[in-house]
């Protein structure tokens, strides 16, 4: 019975507050809120909206992140496992930037701030030796007008997920022996691999391609610490509408929404034609025969790339840790002038409750994803139907309707019926984003278990409870770990979510770091990042290290 | 049996009175016991670490002395406490509303006293420690940005727009006295200077500033904003705007978020000169090793804008009685003398020196107010609040002028 | 343990429309049922029926008995058909005789009682002392004993053996030959072996279907 509901349920949690949301924020955006005296509908908010000073700068702007970020981060990838799948080279890049999923965007985009900032890191490094600046130079890096430092701080984030996707994708395509067969035709490495193995597995990674280019169009906390500020990118701007004490605003921050839905929208079509263009060039390329045996220097960049966007995050937190342990630290000192534990020691007291509050939201958040996953892929494995195109788009909505387009209605619903700010609603709005994540890591290595395991078991009489608890379960306690791990960090990094139904009463690490990003006290932030950035990392810990405890006499289980 | 007809009945008009009767202030013992146990939600700015330092001691002090839970829900920016009441006011959840106490003044007060957001009738002249509360010679405490309070929020500290250059890299003699006076500096140091992005607060002070010594008639920034005359009498804002703005800091193309924002690039050199609406700041600053010890204060000769900060309580509050304690508490002496201490915060007391008890008046003699701290009365004249609707009217048209890129 | 014999009654599996095997044959207790078939030909889905894990691809009717118990009408877990796949398939997760007590009946209690069963059947196939060890180092041949020692000690009704010894390397093949054969004649027990090996079928001395030729 309870497997019979667990996809469902798990659908109606996915889509239920995803179209309740949309609905509450449309509504306002056509003029209907009767509880806010608005009882017609009107397209004034529309106008009112077109008329804001900027609005398609902000519009451009989130347009353009979205198609630049997921354009060099998607390329990176492509052209670095096209060139160096299979080699030693590869595994150790791949081991490299793994880690970098488990870092929240709110903290990568403040180590790189702390990096490339006039005042910052590389600028200390190089001089006065090399520059000869005493003071910073007056030069526009962080938050430029044209959102460069913001995109490059999300394609270093999107790299590492993208990376992952792909490799996830590769063993379907048999990329080894299409190397072989394609390197006997004279074909260049990564032509092979363009031409080869390429558009299946691009296929398979699309709908993450596409949850990429949303989200980059609608991020709120990374355009909030990177991103232009005169004007902001559309997202943050509609943020700030919500939360304007004006009651009309909420009006006009509704058809923002609107406006954002339509940005995404207008994203993903010229993404999709962009597809086009790029299946026509290959096909071309091919038939024209074209080798490119020469792609050296091809594959160095991408290899290059890889390792910079990788270095760029490390040592962005690195700088991060530094500057929580600053004293007095002036332009161009490459060190502090005094190491103290003294803001760690002042922001210990009011860390407590914020910590507390992110470890329970993201652990029960991440209980119930797993949970539920479970139960679907049980229910998969029982009807034998491993959902279709249909049901991934399902799994994937959350993450390609952009947050802020459904986030307000739902707050609004929340507010309603009493219940913003309370622990419930907030792990149900985690588990809203946590499960897509949690699921499409599971299913991987579940859908990949020799089921004939199970038969052995039923064989032996065991009852499928038994057979799931006793058998399956265990065998599979190191993708359970490293699900739950992605859950959690996935909980960790939210920040709308948090900021607009924990209301304010309910803060996590990210929130008050985000809140903190304005304050530009990096010592502050640099403890919140840095914190930020912990709690993910020891859940993959855990999850490393926990299968290798458990089954340190079992060889077949500790690699 | 009569004796459980007389027991309901107190119950019920307990019940009752816990349902319909806001705590009254003139009775501070039911104030004292009702709040006893409550949680109170603070929302106030979150962006200083002294500040939050500061209230969480508050916090300890209360729960010791009242048993009051202190929360200091941190915010970027008071009007998003404001909202929250009003989206709570707009879900018709008139009680047990999620903010108990707002740190706020000028633009958000009149926004919250217009929409009857507030507890009412006044109760700031009611606390115990009013009596302490200078009133007289600190007439901001009573008018807040032209806008009568009417003990609708009570005092917590006083501010005034002081500057800040670090002595160690720029000479004292060419520092600028007036608005005018910073063009040309600004002229002569390109890129050396720069203000808040408007809305922030401070960031919109800079524009009332630089509005009241440029317009022609200060007398008409008290009244409402008249969209009839607002371009004319803003004309020399903008004109001087337009003149500064392009020899800021990154050429005016992107403005620090806030006043935190602005010390950190003194700190690191990008810029010259700053400022704050507290005028002990910068030894604060100083003592926490954010900024170097050669950074000194200055202000304008002609005056700089001062106003009062408050603490109000929303109409739907759930923990009035915790909200009223606290806000008395923050109004002690005790409370005061360390809020003015450069080590812990520097905020200026609200309180008369000669309404104090000698060993209260003592702890504020007692204080080191640090050595980039100008004296009282060096702080030079004190100019008015213009009315909430002008720090408004000033936010859009800087927005539509300057906020869209170039 | 019940002596009884395996009927398989009309049993036909299909997939999507097209019979790929049918069925009637009566197996008695120690006998060997061997169907042959290329791989592909669907041989495989007649073990996974009889089992009840058949994927809910195929379409499958008819019924098999194992004496007067209707295996096809119970669910897979109360069928008891014991079965050995290609690869050993012991459990990663825990030692030898972990694997061995995880299939003895409930009915059998108190722990030291298992143990002692799960030894005694180790020492049958020719591994005692060896319930302490990590399955994954064992030899190709001894996980294959300890595979069939663990269906053993299951009680089976019947015996399922899907090419079972397609991957022993030659001398090991013939030692498990009649170290599967022995035990099954010595239970009891009904078996089908399915196989594309003709050795396998000649070892097992019983009838042979052939299907999908």
């Amino acid at each position: 019975m309870l497997i019979r509901l667990g996809p469902p349920l798990t659908i109606a949690l996915l889509a239920g507050p995803i179209l309740l949301g949309l609905g509450g924020t449309l509504l306002p955006a056509f003029g209907y809120l009767p509880a806010l005296g608005g009882e017609a509908v009107t397209f004034d908010p529309l106008r009112q909206l077109l008329a804001e000073p900027g609005i398609w700068m902000s519009s451009m702007v989130s347009l353009a992140s979205g198609l630049v970020t997921t354009l060099v981060a998607l390329a990176a990838v492509m052209l670095f496992v096209a060139g160096w799948s299979g080699t030693s080279m590869f595994a150790r890049v791949q081991h490299l930037i793994s880690p970098l999923l488990s870092v929240p965007h709110a903290a990568a985009a403040f180590g790189l701030a702390f990096l490339i900032a006039p005042s910052g890191m590389i600028a200390r490094l190089v001089s006065p030796e090399l520059t000869g600046w005493q003071r910073p130079p007056d030069i526009l890096i962080v938050n430029d007008p044209m959102g460069f430092s913001m995109m490059a701080g999300l394609i270093v984030k999107e790299i590492p997920f993208l990376l992952l996707i792909a490799l996830a994708a590769m063993p379907q395509a048999d990329a080894a022996r299409t190397r072989a067969l394609t390197a006997s035709l004279g074909y260049g490495r990564i032509a092979g691999f363009l031409f080869g193995v390429w558009p299946p597995v691009y296929q398979q990674i699309r709908l993450a391609v596409f949850a990429v280019i949303a989200f980059a169009t609608s991020v709120v906390d990374v355009a909030a610490i990177l991103g232009p500020t005169a004007p902001a990118p559309l997202a943050v701007r509609l943020t700030q509408w919500m939360q304007d004490p004006e009651l009309s605003m909420r009006f006009l921050a509704s058809s923002g929404a609107l406006l954002q839905l339509v940005i995404t929208a207008a994203a993903l079509i010229i993404w999709i034609g962009l597809e086009r263009v790029g299946a026509l060039l290959r096909k071309f390329a091919c038939e024209a025969g074209w080798r490119f045996g020469r792609d050296t220097w091809l594959r160095q960049t991408a290899l290059a790339a890889m390792v910079f966007a990788a270095a760029t995050v490390f040592a962005g937190l690195a700088t991060l840790c530094f500057w929580s342990f600053a004293g007095l630290w002036p332009f161009p000192d490459v060190l502090p002038d005094t190491l103290s534990a003294k803001t760690w020691v002042k922001t210990a007291p009011r860390i407590g409750s914020p910590l507390a509050t992110t470890f329970v939201v993201a652990l029960l958040s991440t209980l119930l994803a797993l949970l539920l996953s479970v139960l679907c892929l049980v229910r998969e494995d029982e009807t034998g139907r491993i959902g279709g195109r249909w049901v991934l788009g399902f799994i994937y909505l959350p993450l390609i309707v952009p947050q802020v387009a459904f986030l307000f209605g739902l707050q609004l619903l929340f507010v309603l019926t009493g219940t913003v700010a309370s622990l419930p609603a907030l792990v149900f709005v985690h588990l809203i984003f946590v499960l897509p994540y949690v699921f499409l890591s599971l299913s991987d290595p579940w859908r990949a278990y020799d089921r004939r395991y199970e038969a052995i078991a039923a064989g032996l009489g065991k009852r499928r409870w038994a057979t799931l608890f006793r058998i399956r379960l265990p065998m599979l306690t190191r993708a359970l770990l490293t699900a739950a791990a992605v859950g959690f960090a996935v909980s960790v990094g939210q920040y709308l979510p948090t900021v607009l139904i924990g209301a304010g009463r309910l803060d996590t690490i990210t929130t008050e770091a985000v809140a903190l990003a304005s304050g530009g006290n990096r010592r502050v932030i640099g403890v919140y990042a840095f914190l930020q950035m912990l709690l993910p990392a020891i859940g993959f810990l855990v999850a490393t290290l926990l299968p290798a405890l458990i089954f340190r006499h079992r060889r077949a289980l500790r690699a | 049996m009569r004796k459980f007809l007389l027991g309901a009945a107190l119950l019920l008009a307990s019940t009752l009175h816990a349902l319909a009767g806001d705590p009254d202030p003139g009775k501070w013992d039911e104030v004292l016991n009702e709040a006893r146990g409550e949680t109170v939600y603070f929302n106030a700015w979150g962006g200083a670490e002294n500040i939050n330092a500061y209230l969480e001691w508050a916090g300890g002090e209360l729960q010791k002395r009242y048993g009051i839970k202190l929360v200091h829900v941190k915010l970027d920016d008071t009007a998003n406490a404001v909202a929250k009441v009003v989206a709570e006011k707009a879900a018709g959840r008139n009680d047990a509303g999620t903010v108990d106490l707002i740190w706020i003044n000028g633009e958000n007060f009149a926004s919250m006293k217009r929409q009857s957001l507030l507890m009412t009738p006044g109760w700031a002249e009611k606390l115990p420690s009013w009596k302490f509360v200078d009133a007289v010679d600190k007439p901001t405490i009573r008018t807040d940005f032209t806008i009568p309070v009417e003990g609708l929020e009570s005092p917590w500290g006083m501010a005034k727009l002081v500057f800040f250059h670090d002595s160690a890299k720029i000479d004292a003699a060419g520092l600028p006295k007036s608005a005018k006076e910073l063009l040309d500096w600004a002229k002569k140091n390109p890129g050396r200077f720069s203000y808040p992005q408007p809305p922030d607060f401070i960031g919109s002070s800079f524009l009332k500033q630089a509005l009241s010594e440029l317009v022609a008639d200060r007398a008409v920034l008290q009244k409402p904003v008249d969209e009839a005359s607002f371009e004319e009498v803003t004309a020399p804002l903008f004109a001087y705007l337009d003149q500064l703005n392009p020899l800021l800091w990154r050429g005016g193309k992107a403005f620090p978020q806030n006043y935190p924002a602005m010390k950190q690039l003194l700190a690191d050199g990008e810029v010259d000169i700053i400022f704050a609406f507290n005028p002990s700041e910068a030894s604060s600053a100083i003592a926490n090793g954010e900024l170097p010890g050669s950074v000194r204060s200055f202000t304008f000769p002609d005056g700089t804008l001062a106003n009062t900060h408050f603490v109000a309580i929303p109409y739907n509050a759930a923990a009035k009685a915790g909200a009223l304690v606290t806000a008395d508490f923050l109004i002690s002496p005790e409370a005061q003398a360390r809020k003015q201490d450069p080590k812990v915060w520097g905020d200026p007391t609200v309180l008369a020196m000669s309404k104090l008890a000698p060993e209260d008046k003592a702890r504020f003699e007692a204080l080191d107010l640090g050595i980039a701290t100008l004296k009282p009365d060096e702080l030079g004249p004190a100019i008015d609040e213009p009315h909430p609707s002008w720090m408004e009217r000033l936010e859009t048209e800087w927005k539509r002028r300057y906020g869209v890129g170039n | 343990m019940t002596q009884q014999g395996l009927f398989l009654d009309t049993v036909s599996i299909a997939l999507a429309g097209r019979v790929l095997l049918s069925v009637t044959h009566r197996i008695a207790p120690g006998e060997v049922l061997t169907v042959m078939g290329p791989s592909g030909s669907g041989k495989s889905t007649l073990l996974a029926y009889i089992g009840g894990f058949l994927d809910p691809a195929f379409q499958a009717s008819g019924k098999v008995f194992a004496g007067s118990i209707e295996l096809t009408a119970l669910p897979a877990q109360e069928r008891h058909a014991g079965i050995l796949f290609q690869d050993p398939l012991l459990f990663p997760h825990m030692s030898v005789a972990g694997n061995l007590v995880f299939a003895i009946a409930p009915d059998v209690t108190g722990r030291a009682q298992r143990m002692a069963l799960a030894e005694a059947t180790l020492a049958g196939v020719g591994l005692e002392g060896m319930g302490d060890r990590d399955p994954d180092t064992l030899s190709g041949g001894q996980k294959a004993r300890v595979a069939l020692a663990r269906v053993l000690l299951s009680s089976p009704r019947a015996l399922l053996l899907d090419e079972p010894f397609s991957k022993l390397d030659q001398d090991l093949r013939q030692q498990m030959r009649e170290l599967v054969f022995a035990k099954a004649r010595g239970a009891g027990l009904p078996v089908i072996l399915v196989t594309h090996d003709e050795a396998d079928a000649a070892a097992a001395q019983g009838p042979v279907i052939r299907i999908g030729e």
